[in-house]
Formats: structure tokens, C-alpha cells, sequence
């Protein structure tokens, strides 16, 4: 006896046929609210003694398959999905912290996090240091008594900084902190976070897992292990909030104590749901997840050989390569593959980063990673472009630096239109 | 609610609500390795509905101190002092899996302390595999593993939680994690080793309802026909597709049939 596996938790998980209908496919439940059958029922539900959905902002019943399934894909108890992967962060940052808590953060953030960090964050008394992802032992320099969290990608953008979460979230765990991951490259079935140590993983659902490049979306999973009693930092999550009926959310929710103050306030007052449709596209996303994946690893596998020989490539950034600083720390970590988002340098710079991008056919160039069609981006110019010249050079991007996403096309039609327009791009 | 008892601690959840004198009071007891949060729905909408509501941390598990009492019959003494302690006179007792042999075996050792007794996910006797006791004794998280796939019906095991977003499987599991180290073999061998079931259940006179999984594998139904028959009169609901993890797997027909035990 074992439990369901991967495959069969992608296609099944937080979903059984609709009980009216016998409708196989999770439902689109486009509603806001639902009615109460009776007012017992209706008052206890406002008192969390009654399971149920109320309203769709806290909670609907094909957004709640999406946030099972990719629990059970993660190994988390439970998850809370956002209207975006920006959302989701926001979520889980704003559940745990104060006004004057502090973040240890790896530098190696995607724009929209680092900004978060850097500008917005500090506004309401949020402030965070950012450390180099490879070197473990500046997170816990810069861990402070008032930090609460400790924060990194997985795979970094567009550098491809392999963390080594095991000894990040040891650090993370002697300051009584939760290791916070952004997850979004690896999906979890590249990667599971939680197998390694780490407390809450985030997803932006946009990516990989929609696939299909058609829905925003973002997703907060809890591993259940972090004990906010013992650690005695998180008063959020063990003294009676008087927001919500002075629920203690540690002592009545025990490893799910996170998961319900994020959707109980953070849901209820910052609002930022996923829509039911949405929630359908990203599902339909999931059920392939495992299939697509092989074959983005595999195409990338061929475009970083045709990159890796080409005279104007300078040098390709993919820890599968033995070049890569997180060689080996990859091959332990990420045996399936070190996902399809990755970068390399171009000879020529600037200029003849503008030309092969506007050569090329088969790839979009377009600011998103991880849709089914190969992407490309210049990020010094485009997703990077808020960072100044030092936050750049800490991120490692260069000026002839180039992103791509590879995509699920025939690999041989992408490695065609790469050669062609390295080669325009150097006459 | 936290105060000494034997000189430990006792932890014991009230939904929140102070205790008032003069209210009926239900009292809910957790199964193996389990601990109070498994109640949370239930007490809060007790408390919250003319009830002095108690979930309780039995010793050794959860937020209460000491170590896990080694027998059935000691749990449920332990319960009476707990209800002496309160100065209750009476309690309706609500027990899940072992917490429904603790219940049972307190309403027989004190009869009049106990107002009704609600049994879920029971069976007399409730013997638990070698295998299990085996995993459990060494702390191996087999038993873990071993007891989520039996608890759990498989659909629920894939999910579809009436509580948004909550992976019960996964949750279960984590809550079961914190009882490995030491908790869940004392528990399971309580269990295991208590063969004063039937006897009690023929000695009590309570009001009895059994809640019951019709898919569990750790208790099935047929090895409930004996303390059925042991007991006189005894109403049974048996909740379909739903497995011994009844309280996460179906809360809401766990809570209906609950709200109908109380108002025979
Ligand atoms: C690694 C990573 N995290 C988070 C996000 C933000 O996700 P969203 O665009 O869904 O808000 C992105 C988007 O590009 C991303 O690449």
C-alpha cells in the first residue's frame, strides 16, 4: 500500500466527481457566494465551526481543488492560492511579519520580489538584506533578532543559482525562522523544497504549472513543520487575534495554525483571490505537468549543447554544464533536470543582443518564462530594467545578456532558429 | 484553559468561551498520537451553541504535560479527576478512536459523571497489527505511514476537503508526526491491550451513539458489531465514503450526526 504518486495526484488531487452533476472535470464554480442552509449553519460558519465556502474572496470550491492538488504535489498541508505569484508572496510575507521585522533575503530575486523588497516593503517598516544565494553563510550573518524570515529562489533568474536549501534552512532554523522558497522554476516536480528542509514554498502559477501561458495566478504551500509555538516570534500565529474572534491560530489549527490566518485575514483583508476561471485554466495546466516538464528539460537539454558549441556565445549559464558554480550542488538537488529558464552571454553586447532577439521566429520575445511556446528577454533593458547599475552587477546581468524559456516545440525547429540568429547577430 | 492535575499540566481547548456553571458540558477526547486540534470545528460551534465545551489534551499529548498514561483503563481514570478537577458534575463525552474507548471505559468506571456517551470511529476490541506496533515502538514513520492509508478513505485520501485549501492527508500526517516520538506507541498498545470493552459497554446504561466510517480500515464497522450488541439500544450512523479520520475527512456529516446524537 502506498500513497497516490505524482501523476495521479496532478490528475486527481482535491477533487472528487461533483457530487450533483457526476461532472468528471473539476467544475468552474463562477459564483461569489453560497447559501446557507439553514441559519445555524450560517452563523457558525462566521465562527469557524462549520466547514464550508461563504464567500470567493476566502475561499471557492475549484480555486480549493487547485490549492489541494498542488498541496498534495508539494507534500504541504494545505495551501492558499492568490490572484497572482506577486500576491501570493505578498500573502505569505505580510501573514508572518510586523512593522520592524526584518527579511534575509538571496539577492538573486525575480524584479518583482526584489522591488518588493527593496521599495515597498521598507514603506511599512519592512526591511530586508540581501545576500549572495551561494554563499550560505551570509544569510546567517546578516540574521538579526528581529528577522523572521529567510527567503530565496530555488533556481535563480536568469543566473541559475542552484540554492542549497538544506544548509539554508539549518541556518534558518537556528534563528527559529521559516525558510520562505520561491519554487517557481522547478515546480515541484523538478523540485520538492519541503523534502529539503524548507518551511513555506510559493508559486508563481503563471508559469510552469498553468504552462499554457494563459492565466495569472499564485499559490502559498505550507510544509506544516515549522513550530511558531517553540520559535515564539510569530505572535500573528500564537496569540488570540482579535481580528478574527481572538482565535489563537497555533493553538486551534496546530500545522495548519499558517495556512488559516493567511486566508482568514490575508484573503479577507487584502483581497487578493484567484478567480474560479482562472483556477480552472491553471488545473488544466497541472494535469500535464510531469509530461510537459520532461520535455521542456529535454529541449533545453539540446538548445544549452547548440548554444554551448556556438562561436558567438560567450558563455551559457545552465548548472547542468560543468562550468556552472552549482554543478554539483544541481545534480544532487535537481536530477530531473534544472528546468528550461536559463540565460547566456552573447558577444557583441547590447547590440547584438536587439539584433538576434528581432531575428528570431519561433521564440517570443515577451516578458513571461515558463509558457509552452519558447520565450526570449533581454533583461538588462526589460524585466531587470528598475535595478541600478550595482543591484544589476550584484543580480549578474550584463548587457549581452539573453533569457530563454524554452518551450515544447519540435527541438530541432528551436535549434534552427537560435543558430540562425546567432549568426545574424554577429554580421 | 490550562491548570495542574496530579501535578502536571493539563491543556484542554474551550472553543474559546469561558466555562459557565449551570451549562451542559461535552467533553471531546482524541484518538492515538492525536491531540485537541482535531476537535477545533466541533468545540468551537459547542461552545459557541449552550455547551461548556472541552477538548482535551490527554497526558503526555499535545499541550499537556507528563508522559502517555500505559492503559485505557488509566486515561479514563485520569479523565474522571479531569472532570472532578472542573467540579463538573456531569459531561456528555465525545471520543474518537481511542478517545472512544477512554469515554467508554470513564462512563463505566463512573456512570453517573457521564451524561451520554458519542463513540467515533470504534470497535471493541480495537486490536492494532504487529506491524504497526512493531513501527510505532521504534519510532519509524512507517507507522506513520501505515496509519494515514488505513485512516483514510481514498478519495480522501486525493482530497476534495470541505475545508478550503487544508491537504487533510498531509495535515493528518503532520499532526500524527508530532505524537511519533513516544505518544503513538503507548497509545496503540493501550488500545491494543484493552480487553475491558465489552464488559464495560454491557455495564453502561448512558445514552450511546457510534459514528462510524463506512470505508475505515483501522476500525471497520463489522468489528463494531460487538460493542453494538454489548450495548443496549445503541443508535449507529454510518457515514458513507469516509474513512476513521472522520473529522476531517467529512465534517460536516460528522457535525449532523453529532447535532442528532445530542438531541435524542
Ligand atoms: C520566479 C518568479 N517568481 C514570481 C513571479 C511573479 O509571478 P506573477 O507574475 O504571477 O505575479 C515571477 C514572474 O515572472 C517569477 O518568474
Amino acid at each position: 500500500m502506498k500513497y497516490p504518486g505524482f501523476d495521479t495526484i496532478s490528475l486527481h488531487g482535491g477533487q472528487r466527481p461533483d457530487p450533483v452533476t457526476g461532472a468528471r472535470a473539476a467544475p468552474i464554480y463562477q459564483t461569489t457566494s453560497f447559501v446557507f442552509r439553514e441559519t445555524d449553519q450560517a452563523s457558525s460558519m462566521f465562527d469557524m465551526a462549520r466547514s464550508g465556502h461563504v464567500y470567493s474572496r476566502i475561499s471557492n470550491p475549484t480555486v480549493g481543488v487547485l490549492e489541494e492538488r498542488i498541496a498534495g504535489l508539494e507534500g504541504g498541508t494545505g495551501a492558499v492560492a492568490a490572484a497572482s505569484g506577486m500576491a501570493a508572496i505578498h500573502l505569505a510575507v505580510c501573514t508572518l511579519m510586523d512593522g520592524g521585522s526584518h527579511i534575509v533575503s538571496s539577492h538573486a530575486l525575480y524584479g518583482g520580489t526584489h522591488n518588493l523588497f527593496s521599495y515597498t516593503l521598507p514603506r511599512f517598516g519592512i526591511e530586508t538584506t540581501f545576500v549572495d544565494p551561494r554563499d550560505p553563510d551570509a544569510f546567517k550573518r546578516a540574521i538579526r533578532p528581529e528577522t523572521r524570515l529567510v527567503y530565496a529562489e530555488t533556481i535563480g533568474n536568469p543566473r541559475c543559482e542552484v540554492l542549497d536549501i538544506e544548509t539554508v534552512a539549518g541556518i534558518a532554523h537556528d534563528a527559529q525562522v521559516p525558510l520562505m522558497l520561491d519554487s517557481t522554476l522547478t515546480t515541484p516536480y523538478l523540485l520538492k523544497p519541503f523534502e529539503h528542509g524548507a518551511d513555506i514554498v510559493i508559486h508563481s502559477l503563471t508559469k510552469f504549472i498553468g504552462g499554457h501561458g494563459v492565466a495569472i495566478g499564485g499559490i502559498v504551500v505550507d510544509s506544516g513543520r515549522f513550530d511558531w509555538d517553540n520559535s515564539g516570534k510569530f505572535k500573528t500565529l500564537t496569540e488570540p487575534y482579535p481580528g478574527i474572534l481572538d482565535i489563537d491560530f497555533a493553538e486551534d489549527f496546530g500545522p495548519d495554525a499558517f495556512l488559516h490566518r493567511a486566508r482568514r485575514e490575508g484573503l479577507r483583508d487584502f483581497g487578493a483571490a484567484l478567480s474560479p476561471a482562472n483556477a480552472f485554466y491553471i488545473l488544466q495546466g497541472v494535469e500535464t505537468l510531469a509530461l510537459r516538464m520532461d520535455k521542456h528539460v529535454a529541449n533545453t537539454r539540446k538548445i544549452v549543447e547548440c548554444l554551448d558549441n556556438n562561436e558567438a556565445v560567450e558563455y551559457v549559464t545552465y548548472p547542468e554544464l560543468p562550468a556552472h558554480g552549482d554543478h554539483e550542488l544541481a545534480k544532487k538537488l535537481l536530477p530531473r533536470g534544472c528546468g528550461s529558464v536559463f540565460s547566456f552571454e552573447l558577444a557583441g553586447g547590447r547590440a547584438a543582443g536587439r539584433k538576434f532577439i528581432e531575428s528570431l521566429k519561433v521564440f517570443s520575445h515577451l516578458a513571461n518564462v515558463g509558457d509552452a511556446k519558447s520565450l526570449v528577454i533581454h533583461p538588462a533593458s526589460t524585466t531587470h530594467s528598475r535595478m541600478d547599475d550595482d543591484a544589476l552587477k550584484q543580480a549578474g546581468i550584463s548587457e549581452g545578456l539573453v533569457r530563454l524559456s524554452v518551450g515544447l516545440e519540435d527541438p530541432d525547429d528551436l535549434v534552427d532558429d537560435l543558430k540562425r540568429a546567432l549568426y545574424r547577430s554577429q554580421i | 484553559m490550562e491548570f495542574e492535575l496530579n501535578n502536571q499540566i493539563v491543556f484542554a481547548a474551550t472553543g474559546r468561551e469561558d466555562l459557565v456553571p449551570g451549562l451542559p458540558t461535552v467533553i471531546f477526547i482524541h484518538g492515538a498520537g492525536l491531540d485537541h486540534t482535531v476537535w477545533t470545528l466541533f468545540n468551537r460551534y459547542y461552545a459557541r451553541n449552550g455547551y461548556n465545551s472541552i477538548a482535551v489534551d490527554l497526558p503526555g499529548r499535545g499541550r499537556s504535560g507528563g508522559v502517555p498514561l500505559s492503559s485505557i483503563e488509566e486515561n479514563a481514570r485520569w479523565l474522571l479527576d479531569f472532570i472532578r478537577a472542573l467540579k463538573l458534575e456531569q459531561a456528555a463525552l465525545v471520543g474518537h478512536s481511542m478517545g472512544s474507548l477512554v469515554a467508554l471505559e470513564a462512563a463505566y468506571q463512573a456512570q453517573a459523571a457521564v451524561e451520554r456517551l458519542v463513540l467515533l470511529g470504534a470497535a471493541v476490541p480495537m486490536p492494532v497489527a504487529d506491524p504497526l506496533l512493531h513501527a510505532a515502538r521504534t519510532n519509524d514513520h512507517g507507522a506513520v505511514d501505515m496509519i494515514m492509508l488505513y485512516s483514510h478513505a481514498y478519495a480522501s485520501q486525493l482530497g476534495g476537503n470541505p475545508v478550503a485549501g487544508i491537504n487533510i492527508l498531509n495535515s493528518n500526517m503532520r499532526l500524527l508526526e508530532r505524537g511519533l516520538e513516544n505518544v503513538l506507541y503507548a497509545d496503540l498498545k493501550a488500545c491494543h491491550e484493552y480487553d475491558n470493552g465489552l464488559v464495560a459497554a454491557r455495564g453502561v446504561d448512558n445514552p450511546v451513539t457510534l459514528i462510524l466510517g463506512e470505508e475505515d480500515r483501522m476500525t471497520p464497522p463489522p468489528q463494531a458489531t460487538d460493542l453494538i450488541n454489548a450495548l443496549d439500544n445503541a443508535k449507529v450512523e454510518i457515514l458513507p465514503e469516509c474513512g476513521h479520520m472522520m473529522l476531517s475527512e467529512q465534517p460536516e456529516a460528522v457535525h449532523r450526526a453529532l447535532a442528532r446524537s445530542f438531541h435524542e
